[in-house]
């Protein structure tokens, strides 16, 4: 695998994390319980929208074959994505929405801290953007899982069933495999599980003052980040997402 | 051929053009403009978007090559810089009051409002951390009772 192989794969997995989520997050636009939540839903929806036309334009750019980051985003089907499975998964409820974007949130904010510093200029800029807007979506997330796990009774139970359900996904963010062992021997990114420990940081701390409790087993949920194989959501979801592009090839604004 | 402008003449029409969304201030107000230079013939314009998925920033692009053409630049190269990313840093303190007396707190480094643009109370409440733009927050002030919006610090 050469360098460039790598990174194109790389960066497909950062604009893929982003506009897979990015969508989800969208789903909720008019849905939401509260006017600002929608908004903020919203603003945060475009954020990750915004983060993904930086990353999959480098991953056109990079892999060299004139494709533009829509033509990624709208023209590849759900075997060549390569988000984690954590990001695909249904929305569920509002508190399961936030849960998942905390637990996405903390995850990165530490991959676009370390990569602000990446030997590859054009990443570094990318993270360097990405990183000022992550770091108010952690914010935001994390009060809003404090606030409802350390909440009501009924918002506490919703949480925590979150937590649990979720928590087996947190595992394959920091999966380690070729790509990111040619990555990080060439300082462009970091070996994933080196992001384990700040993980683990925020999220105890978080999670202690929201009074929820990690859940117990080792059972992990994975195959998103590498392709293997994906949840049936993400399928449907790009039925949604790709619709206009699968009924109308080629239409453009 | 047309005379090359000079590059201040150049920053003057721009701090003539509206932020198409908050358009009380200028795109030159917000610190988005990072340089104008000539290259040969080609009046070189760049532009840091505020945030990422921000959706003025391609109307952004047609106003300043709107206004420029107006001005009767022919040769035009606009060019998109993420890096450095942009901050309120470079907001202007003109723009700034602007913001104010349009009212829209400004930002301020606290991460909040110093005081309601109506009525100047510091007592204050933040409603939540976005609002109707990516650029801003709504709070609300304690003693008028007025929403308003926050242009929030990055």
């Amino acid at each position: 695998m050469t360098r460039d192989e790598a990174l194109f794969q790389f960066l497909l997995r950062m604009g893929d994390n982003t506009l897979i989520l990015g969508h989800r997050v969208s789903e909720w636009c008019g849905h939401s319980p509260v006017l600002e939540e929608d908004i903020a839903l919203a603003n945060t929806a475009l954020d990750m929208i915004g983060q993904t036309q930086l990353w999959l334009g480098l991953a056109g750019e990079v892999e060299g074959k004139a494709r533009s980051a829509d033509d990624l985003a709208f023209l590849r089907d759900a075997w060549d994505f390569r988000n984690v499975l954590l990001c695909e998964l249904p929305t569920g409820d509002f508190g399961q929405t936030l849960m998942r974007q905390f637990l996405y949130d903390a995850w990165s904010y530490g991959m676009t801290d370390w990569l602000k510093g990446s030997a590859d200029p054009r990443v570094a800029a990318i993270a360097e953007k990405a990183h000022k807007e992550v770091t108010y979506h952690l914010e935001r997330s994390g009060d809003t899982v404090v606030g409802l796990g350390d909440g009501t009774g009924e918002s506490h139970t919703r949480m925590q069933k979150s937590l649990d359900y979720l928590w087996p996904y947190v595992v394959e963010m920091f999966e380690k495999d070729k790509v990111d062992e040619v990555l990080a021997d060439a300082g462009i990114a970091p070996a994933p599980d080196d992001l384990r420990a700040g993980y683990d940081d925020i999220t105890a701390r978080v999670l202690a003052e929201a009074t929820l409790t990690l859940p117990e087993g080792s059972y992990v949920h994975k195959g998103g980040r590498n392709g293997r194989m994906h949840t049936e959501h993400l399928g449907h979801l790009l039925t949604s997402m790709q619709w206009l592009q699968r009924a109308y090839p080629g239409a453009a604004w | 051929m047309m005379t090359r402008p000079a590059t201040d003449q150049v920053w003057h029409w721009l701090a003539e053009v509206p932020d198409p969304e908050i358009p009380a201030i200028s795109l030159v107000d917000l610190g988005i403009i990072r340089d104008v230079a000539w290259q040969g013939d080609t009046l070189a314009v760049t532009i840091t978007p505020t945030y990422s998925g921000c959706p003025a920033t391609s109307v952004i692009a047609l106003d300043v090559e709107a206004a420029l053409r107006a001005h009767g630049i022919e040769k035009l190269d606009l060019k998109r810089q993420i890096s450095p990313p942009w901050t309120t840093d470079w907001m202007t303190d003109e723009g700034r009051a602007k913001l104010e007396a349009y009212g829209i707190a400004p930002p301020q480094p606290a991460g909040g409002p110093s005081r309601c643009p109506q009525c100047q109370s510091p007592n204050l409440e933040r409603i939540s951390q976005f609002g109707s733009t990516p650029c801003k927050a709504t709070w609300r002030c304690r003693d008028c009772l007025e929403p308003f919006d926050y242009f929030k610090c990055i």
